[in-house]
């Protein structure tokens, strides 16, 4: 009955992509073109607010890679759009010129963000939050400015204040409604929300009716004007009041159109060979703005397309929001006739489920405790009945992975359900989490379901532990199969080790990890090789986005002398440094040094090597304590120098930041330093595990102790600790919420076991490099600092040819 | 100035032995920077400016067909220049080494 012309899909975003997946996985044959307006391939438009958050590139949230569509052989067109079609004699027209042949065309044209009719809507400044370039202007422009305004204070709007508040950009949310996210929210829930969101950094502005964008002289956004006569100043307008259906083509093609292209049951339109599927599309009068819909509209679609039944009865919502701090999902109704609600006002949680008459659960809202929310969505969907609703809300706290039906949604982004990564597990033999989402796709969108995954996973290995991830992906090895090679073959460098099990040579990405794994497990006999190290750790120094390197001297506590603040000046004059910056670590940072020069300013400085370009022991932070301050509990900058001195020079499996405080005033920031040291009325505090980069984390008080001396002895224990057994490139935080904090005290606090640590520590300490910088001097190859044209004046200092 | 091969437009650039194994160097040829690295069965060069951003993939690190830019973990196939992963490319060289001596035309 269908020809061979195969299917066209119009529009390239999670319902496109959706589309292709459901019926590639129904007919592997049926031809299959994929057409993008944008420039890029599929990617996860939920995570928009990452891309604005953190610079995350839109190539980290493509949904597919191009080996994905080149396997199934989906012919994928970027930056074409479909401008027409004659739809009975099967031909579609591109905005290329070309035409295509295809049996039954996917509308998959999405939405366009709504921009209410304001005046002001056109000026400079104003922009909406839906595609990367949108992300790129609010980006740029929110450095420049004082204030942003976000119109709109539901789920988007929510998301892209809160991307430009973590950006440092003060942040107004500006709301027409008296709470937020009145769609998905009861009004008691909604009222936590908004003091969590303030928490946050953002200012929440409730009741506001924006009437018009004023503009300054320049014809540029000065601010908003209400409709009570008050104004907010504000120099970026992002309007996210909602979405329009894009419709234009279904009207191009004299479809059936209300608010979106009408469908049927079968997402059919009302031309038999025409589907619309997604945000464009209009299903019993119902157009869903968001994500989860779609894949459920997909797979209808995918049977609908392959000849098979299907019926699409809609889809509940369900919403969960992604903003750091605030743990947020609601399903169905947010309101009802009966509701069951447990809710702490001092916790900030609030557990509500809406039940119709017979005991249905129609809704569930759940934020600041979201334990068990994936039961709950599951309960809405599949309309369970319960008699004692405080029951399913007490079970769900309690519930874990294992007790969820096989039908409950696990991934809402990439829409992924429990029985799917379940069999994938079994079929696959997976054995890390980061296996699974690759397969499954769960986890890979906005990855607050990764916990559950990793749940799923320890289930289906019966209690076995998980394999940690892959050291080596592409040989398929593990850190520790990789370890048993290394031992009982004696392996002692990465060549070797690629040519006893392959590691390391496809990719190469491994070959520092396999580099720090053989250094850690041989200790002095490991044979180094440049070519297996970042090239931070080649030239020591860190390379910068034009290519030069920064400079970074040990400088221990933090404590400089005059002198060596003279060499740093004359450094900079005499190489015409671009700029000289204290960094957080209590150092200074010599930027824009080329390649050839590293020696030579080496030399000139006079002092050891920071290895702040290295996975390593960096520095100890520390406040003046005992010394200066009339705080002070302990002698912060002696215990800290003495710290720094113990550690340094030592590779580690991420970088290792330490602090010593000399009282719980924590100056220093000892709290959120992999290795913090605390002093306290008559002793002292070790923290580990603590963070204040892309993660915050307070760091986990591992034992307190009655003198620094004792308190090194924990430190050096914990940090040789950490290199036996952390992944590499994983930091203290994830290790010990990897393993947690029981375990690693058991490990490290045992007297014999602590003795057994010190010792290996001190064996690799002496193994180790404190100051590669000396290389100046004896280079590990005539070129190590060289291009093959280098001027001869800058190679290598003089010394290099002195000492030979 | 360069040395150059007659007819066939190879040009000197440099000696063998100042690329360690696996490892890239970099040099200028007709105003172009190039990159030249040396792989465990032969030599390949490529454009030194990433594509994406400009990077100096001769610091890169080298697998037994690949780099990968250290600037944003680009990776780029040594015999094809393709990108891996990702549509971008970057120009590949003819180069071989010849009496300890490197020898270069561009494409």
């Amino acid at each position: 009955m269908f020809s061979t012309h195969g299917i066209l899909v119009a529009g390239g975003g999670i319902a496109g992509q959706a589309v292709c997946e459901a019926v590639r996985a129904r007919d592997p044959h049926v031809a299959l073109t994929l057409v993008c307006a944008e420039a890029h391939k599929p990617y996860d438009r939920v995570r928009l607010g990452a891309l604005l958050a953190d610079g995350t590139s839109v190539e980290d949230l493509r949904l597919r890679p191009d080996e994905w569509y080149a396997d199934r052989q989906i012919t994928v067109l970027t930056s074409t759009r479909v401008v027409g079609a004659d739809l009975d004699a099967g031909t579609v027209a591109l905005s290329d010129g070309t035409v295509r042949h295809a049996d039954r065309v996917v509308l998959c044209t999405g939405s366009d963000a709504f921009v209410p009719p304001l005046p002001g809507r056109e000026l400079p400044g104003v922009v909406v939050f839906r595609d990367p370039a949108d992300c790129a202007a609010m980006v740029a422009r929110s450095a420049q400015i004082e204030r942003a305004a976000v119109i709109g204070g539901g789920l988007l709007g929510l998301e892209a204040a809160h991307a430009l508040a973590a950006r440092g950009c003060a942040t107004s949310v500006v709301h027409l409604v008296d709470r937020l996210m009145e769609r998905q929210l009861d009004a008691p829930a909604a009222a936590m929300l908004a003091p969590a969101m303030e928490g946050l950094g953002v200012d929440v502005r409730l009741s506001h009716a924006t009437q018009e964008i004023a503009a300054d002289p320049d014809g540029r956004v000065a601010g908003l004007l209400f409709s009570d006569g008050t104004s907010l100043a504000c120099q970026l307008v992002v309007v996210a009041v909602g979405i329009r259906p894009q419709v234009g083509l279904a009207r191009t093609l004299g479809l059936a159109v209300e608010r979106g292209i009408v469908v049927d049951d079968r997402l059919t339109t009302s031309h038999p060979r025409v589907l619309a599927v997604g945000e464009c599309a209009q299903h019993r009068g119902t157009v869903h703005g968001i994500v989860a819909p779609i894949h459920d509209q997909a797979l209808v679609a995918a049977r609908t397309l392959t000849g098979a039944d299907a019926a699409y009865a809609g889809s509940i919502p369900t919403a969960k929001l992604k903003v750091m701090g605030v743990d947020l999902v609601t399903a169905g109704a947010a309101e009802g006739e009966r509701e069951v609600l447990a809710a702490d006002a001092t916790a900030q949680t609030y557990r509500k489920l809406v039940l119709g008459a017979d005991g249905t659960v129609l809704g569930a809202v759940l934020l600041g405790d979201i334990r068990g929310a994936e039961l709950l969505m599951d309960a809405v969907r599949t309309g369970t009945t319960t008699e004692d609703g405080l029951a399913l809300l007490a079970e769900a706290s309690q519930a874990t992975a294992a007790e969820l039906p096989d039908t409950a949604q696990v991934c809402n982004c990439n829409g992924v359900c429990k029985g799917a990564i379940v069999g994938a597990i079994r079929e696959g033999g997976l054995g890390s989490t980061q296996e699974v989402v690759r397969v499954t796709r769960a986890g890979a969108g906005c990855g607050s379901c990764k916990p559950i995954v990793s749940e799923l996973l320890a289930l289906e290995r019966a209690g076995a532990a998980e394999e940690p991830a892959y050291l080596c992906p592409c040989a398929r090895q593990t850190r520790e199969q990789l370890a048993a090679i290394v031992r009982d073959e004696d392996v002692r460098s990465v060549s070797a080790l690629g040519e006893a099990c392959g590691a390391g040579r496809a990719c190469g990405a491994c070959k520092p990890g396999l580099s720090y794994l053989l250094e850690e497990r041989q200790a002095g006999r490991f044979r180094q090789e440049r070519h297996a190290k970042f090239i931070n750790d080649r030239v020591h120094a860190n390379i910068q986005h034009d290519g030069t390197f920064s400079v970074v001297p040990r400088i221990r506590g933090g404590v400089v002398t005059a002198d060596e603040l003279r060499r740093f000046a004359d450094v900079a004059d005499k190489y015409e440094l671009p700029m000289i910056k204290i960094t957080g670590g209590q150092r200074i940072d010599l930027l824009g040094v080329t390649k050839e020069q590293l020696p030579a300013v080496w030399e000139d400085l006079g002092m050891p090597s920071g290895y702040a370009y290295s996975k390593a022991v960096r520095t100890v932070k520390t406040c003046v304590g005992t010394q200066f301050c009339r705080f002070g509990l302990g002698d912060a900058i002696t215990v800290g120098i003495d710290l720094e001195e113990a550690m340094e020079g030592l590779h580690t499996p991420h970088k290792v930041k330490s602090a010593v405080a000399g009282c719980p005033r924590n100056c220093s920031e000892a709290y959120v330093k992999d290795i913090g040291l605390v002093a306290v009325e008559g002793g002292w505090e070790v923290y580990v595990g603590g963070a204040s980069g892309a993660t915050i984390r307070k760091g986990d008080l591992l034992a307190t102790v009655a003198t620094a001396a004792e308190g090194k002895r924990v430190a050096l224990a914990f940090l040789q600790h950490y290199r036996e057994e952390g992944d590499h490139l994983e930091r203290t935080y994830g290790y010990l919420e990897r393993v947690g904090l029981d375990a690693v005290q058991a490990a490290v606090l045992d007297p014999e076991r602590m003795a057994a640590l010190l010792e290996r520590f001190a064996i690799a300490r002496a193994a180790c490099d404190p100051d590669p910088w000396r290389e100046r001097s004896a280079p590990v190859h005539p070129k190590q600092f060289a291009e093959l044209d280098s001027d001869a004046a800058l190679d290598l200092v003089a010394p290099a040819e002195a000492t030979r | 100035m360069s040395p150059v091969l007659s007819e066939t437009g190879f040009v000197a650039v440099g000696a063998a032995a100042d690329v360690p194994a696996l490892e890239g160097r970099s040099v200028l040829v007709d105003g172009r920077r190039i990159a030249i690295f040396r792989l465990p069965d032969g030599w390949a060069a490529t454009d030194a400016a990433c594509p994406h951003r400009g990077g100096p993939l001769q610091d890169g690190i080298v697998a037994d067909h690949c780099v990968t830019c250290p600037l944003h973990n680009r990776r780029f196939d040594l015999r094809t220049g393709r990108q891996d992963g990702g549509d971008d490319a970057v120009a590949v060289h003819e180069v071989f080494e010849r009496d300890g001596m490197l020898w270069m035309r561009l494409a």
